[in-house]
């Protein structure tokens, strides 16, 4: 491990953890803003997290152990996320420990772990909140490693760093198979953040809610936690979709200096991306929960579609 | 240390199985000691033979012939890395399985302990000589035996009429699996009559004639392996056992057809052609889709694990496949990186599938229930098996950092390799099969969370499970082993990836323990660092770092406070059980999606009905398909033949006559 690679992960750790809730945060005005409703401060989602862990947790009478660890496995598993995806610097001392691959597999943990703690209590919206995750999550999984398989078979390898630095120095080429993945990858990460068109974060209506009714019975710091880690969640697929299609502006190996650029460029490219979200999320209406399933195959066929037209065009 | 010396002690660890099987039998009524001593014993037995297994792996072959069976036709026994591997596959299984018998096994519950004993120790014998036998005749014993072993262990109970169906479902499929495997030997010796392995070896085939022993080798052992369309009796005969048998047979029994198909097709035949991989890949990936969409709409915990078997199995042709497509075209490495994947497969595979049924077994007991619609909240009455479970069933959804993912991660890094395939149309195939692949991945993590979520947590179903009691101490150990085996093979995979490489080289020439060393015990990188790495051991830390962290800072900036409450729900007052989803619920959507896939039966109520009734029966489309039009044709042949059976001697001595008549007349022309 260089000292730049160390000094590099732990910049990168410590800008995702603290700038995480921001992009939330801006994500939410950009929203108010395009709704003509008077937009919140860019600094409500910290307020929020600072209340939750000030109050006194409660928890149900007959939750278990597996209950009370959750959140704070997804919070590891998404921290982990964030440390491995390039989005300051390639030159990562973790990256080598995770691939896009094993990226997927920890996501899928993370959707394992809330989807068991969701239906621990054995309440009615735990467990359709639950059923309703695994649901999205058997078909966003398989379409995402598709996205991530597509950026592979280019730069011949599974290794986020390799992946981005391979990306970052080809010449500019449009290859068609990425334009279907990125269309793939967008559709994956409106689902996985619970997004509008699938989920609505901003809602507790009973028979749409998905992430809401998972986190139900959460109050307190284990709320503010698993609140955190869908931040550190929506910061990576940012930061993934970032890396994969806009790969500029990345730092790399032995470049401590890059290190300066690279944070106000990922500041700029994550603010224009949040802009998208927001424009996405106003123009597009809430959809049946079985019209979800139909959306996420959409996505899973245009990434294969993607890695097909690899294969015919070898581009 | 001398190299004869593992086959002798694997000879040994055979024989005393079998004596103790004797004891058993002479001790029926003793069931305390039955259970008590005698199944320790064989568990250090199994510890041993693994430990024997695990040391041959990386010697030369060792052969030896025992003088049994009929007058010049000995059996001959040899081990090698491939069969040694499988062996040690054995050992460890069955060392956790029998340690949980020692707890599990009580009076009453059909046949009597200690014949039990004795078949469960027949069948362990009987599956170690099978992956030892170097000649066919000793293979088609042992084969036989193995499967009327485990027959009996199936209609252990066999005062239920469903028992007795579900075993001679399974004896019948069996049986024909059995007849094509022997067609298959028969067609390997080429006519000259002997049947050694080392015979079979030096026969060089015609294509034609090597595809059709490879045919016959595919239906052989794909019925055993529950290959679709020869999959039905796994879904029967898997919950009819007792649950150490059932942990047995999938687990380890399986691997077994596995075994043999490697042996057959990699070892004993040398044209591979490349419709060869594509027909056992098909197959493969038909298993695995098949097998996990049912998994997720089953309601009994062990018809669920055992459509879960017939997916990883699928899995497993997957990779098998694929290792034959990239032999054909003499792509070693790659072939080679397919291999590993299907054997590291075989190996997580055994642990986490007998765990889970090994745990099926105690909530069996604990509370007399096997569906699922009647179970729940376990993790609160029965706390060790509920977190021993916890982690078969993340290691069976194929979750970092524990062994399944090791081998999905192989899998798809097989697919990312492969390139310039001479054949266009399988180039294209591959991304596809990958994309299959994945899918099956992510619904085996749907039909895992159902499993474990529905059966473990929530709120207890039926008042009785409240009082349902955790596992004893055997069955703790038994579980707690097993466990231990899909944590350390999920964490140190490069160390088995050198033992498995001996496997690879003695197949396709090739290994990946020189990469694999190179790149450092910490990080498993198949070729290269730029190309792929994975790291289970710093994946787990920093998880696990960061956990810790958190949990610390968080008491130490704000605080600790806690306090319990009724359930919130939205403010719902009066929440019961029934108002949980139930394993139907939880399995809905995907049998909404999937709906072609299911033959579908359902009685709705109407709103106006006094007690309303809701049933859905699944059934599946082969037996209708495939195995109703063949009961049927069989019945009409029989009919005709019955035609010509009168019932009378002089009819018969008659018959008798003709056919002299007719061999004198064939003869003497």
């Amino acid at each position: 491990m260089t000292p730049s690679g160390f000094l590099s992960q732990m910049l990168q750790f410590a800008v995702a953890l603290s700038a995480a809730p921001l992009l939330t945060g801006w994500v939410n005005q950009c929203r108010a803003w395009l709704q003509n409703r008077t937009a919140p401060s860019l600094l409500q989602p910290y307020r929020v997290l600072h209340k939750l862990f000030n109050k006194e947790s409660v928890v149900a009478e007959n939750a278990s152990a597996l209950f009370l660890g959750a959140p704070y496995i997804v919070f590891g598993c998404m921290a982990l996320a964030c440390g491995i995806v390039p989005a300051l610097s390639t030159d990562l001392p973790l990256a080598p420990a995770a691939d896009a691959i094993a990226l997927v597999g920890l996501f899928a943990l993370a959707r394992v772990f809330i989807s068991l703690a969701a239906m621990d209590v054995g309440t009615a919206f735990g467990t359709l909140g639950a059923r309703r995750e695994m649901l999205i999550g058997f078909l966003a999984e398989p379409a995402l490693l598709m996205t991530l398989f597509s950026a592979s078979l280019i730069t011949h390898s599974t290794s986020l760093a390799s992946i981005v630095h391979n990306m970052a120095h080809s010449h500019f080429v449009i290859y068609p198979s990425l334009a279907f993945a990125g269309i793939a990858f967008t559709i994956v990460s409106l689902a996985e953040n619970a997004r509008v068109p699938v989920d609505n974060p901003a809602t507790h209506l009973e028979l749409t809610m998905v992430h809401e009714a998972l986190i139900l019975e959460y109050s307190g710091r284990y709320l503010a936690l698993l609140e955190w880690a869908a931040s550190l969640k929506l910061f990576a697929y940012s930061c993934i979709g970032l890396a994969l299609f806009f790969p500029w502006g990345v730092a790399e190996v032995n470049d401590p200096l890059a290190l300066v650029f690279s944070l106000p460029v990922l500041a700029l490219k994550l603010a224009i991306g949040g802009l998208c979200l927001a424009l996405i999320e106003t123009f597009s209406a809430k959809m049946r929960i079985f019209r979800v399933p139909e959306f996420q195959a959409t996505a899973f066929l245009l990434a294969v579609i993607g890695l097909l037209v690899h294969g015919l065009l070898g581009a | 240390m001398d190299g004869m010396a593992d086959l002798d002690r694997i000879l040994t660890v055979i024989m005393v199985w079998v004596a103790i099987g004797a004891v058993a039998l002479a001790a029926q009524r003793r069931t305390r000691f039955v259970a008590r001593t005698l199944f320790p014993i064989s568990s250090l037995l199994s510890l041993g033979l693994a430990a024997s297994a695990l040391h041959a792996v990386f010697m030369q072959p060792q052969a030896t012939v025992l003088p049994l069976g009929l007058p010049g036709l000995p059996f001959h026994l040899r081990v090698d890395s491939l069969s040694a591997f499988f062996l040690a596959v054995i050992g460890v299984t069955s060392c956790g399985t029998s340690i949980f018998s020692a707890g599990y096994v009580r009076k009453g519950e059909g046949t009597a302990p200690g014949l039990q004993c004795l078949q469960y120790h027949l069948f362990l014998a009987s599956m170690t000589v099978v992956v030892l036998a170097d000649d066919a005749y000793a293979f088609m014993v042992a084969w036989e035996t193995m499967a009327l072993t485990s027959f009996f262990l199936v209609i252990a109970n066999h005062r239920v009429a469903a028992i007795r169906r579900a075993g001679y479902l399974y004896l019948l499929l069996a049986h024909i699996g059995a007849i094509a495997i022997l067609l298959c030997f028969g067609v390997l010796q080429a006519n000259t009559g002997d049947f050694t392995f080392a015979n079979l070896r030096l026969q060089a085939l015609s294509p034609f004639w090597a595809s059709i022993a490879f045919v016959l080798a595919v239906v052989g052992f794909g019925a055993k392996a529950g290959i679709v369309p020869l999959h039905v009796w796994l879904p029967e005969a898997h919950p009819a056992a007792p649950s150490p048998v059932s942990a047995l047979m999938s687990g380890v029994m399986l691997k077994t057809a596995v075994y043999a198909l490697l042996r057959v097709t990699f070892d004993l035949m040398h044209v591979p052609l490349w419709w060869w991989g594509a027909v056992v890949l098909g197959l493969g990936l038909a298993t695995a889709l098949y097998g996990v969409v049912f998994t997720t709409v089953q309601t009994d915990m062990k018809r669920l694990l055992a459509f879960s078997s017939i997916e990883n199995l699928g899995l497993i042709f997957v990779s098998t496949g694929l290792a034959l497509l990239f032999r054909s075209y003499g792509m070693n490495a790659l072939a080679a990186l397919a291999l590993t994947a299907t054997l590291l497969h075989v190996a997580a595979h055994a642990m986490f599938k007998s765990l889970l049924f090994l745990a099926t077994g105690t909530v069996l007991h604990a509370t007399g229930e096997r569906n699922l619609g009647k179970l729940g909240g376990l993790i609160r009455y029965t706390p060790w098996v509920a977190w021993l479970t916890l982690v078969g069933a993340l290691t069976a959804s194929g979750l970092p950092p524990l062994a399944g993912f090791v081998s999905e991660w192989l899998l798809l890094q097989t697919f990312l390799f492969t390139t310039n395939l001479p054949t266009s149309f399988l180039n294209m195939l591959v991304p596809l099969v990958a994309a299959a692949v994945a899918l099956v991945a992510a619904l085996s993590g749907y039909a895992m969370v159902k499993f474990f979520g529905v059966i473990f947590l929530g709120q207890p179903r039926e008042e009785k499970l409240r009082h349902a009691r955790d596992a004893s101490w055997f069955e703790r150990i038994g579980l707690a082993w097993l466990a231990t085996g899909c944590v350390a093979l999920g964490l140190f995979p490069g160390q088995v990836i050198v033992g498995v490489s001996r496997v690879t080289k003695l197949l396709v020439d090739f290994g990946l323990a020189e990469t694999v060393r190179a790149n450092g015990w910490l990080l498993l990188a198949p070729t290269s660092l730029q190309r792929a790495s994975y790291s289970p051991i710093i994946f787990l830390l920093v998880v696990a770092t960061s956990i810790a962290f958190t949990a610390v800072a968080v008491r130490i900036v704000y605080h600790g406070r806690q306090r319990r409450a009724p359930p919130w729900d939205c403010g719902f007052p009066d929440q019961n059980a029934r108002m949980q989803d139930t394993a139907e619920g939880f399995g809905q959507p995907i049998r909404q999606i999937f709906e072609p896939f299911f033959r579908m039966r359902r009685d709705l109520p109407s709103p106006f009905d006094a007690r309303p009734l809701y049933r859905v029966v699944i059934e599946d489309h082969f037996w209708y398909w495939l195995y109703r039009p063949v009961e049927v044709l069989v019945d009409r042949v029989a009919r005709l033949a019955g035609r010509i059976q009168q019932g009378r001697i002089s009819i018969y001595l008659l018959y008798s006559f003709l056919t002299l008549v007719v061999m004198l007349l064939l003869v003497g022309r």
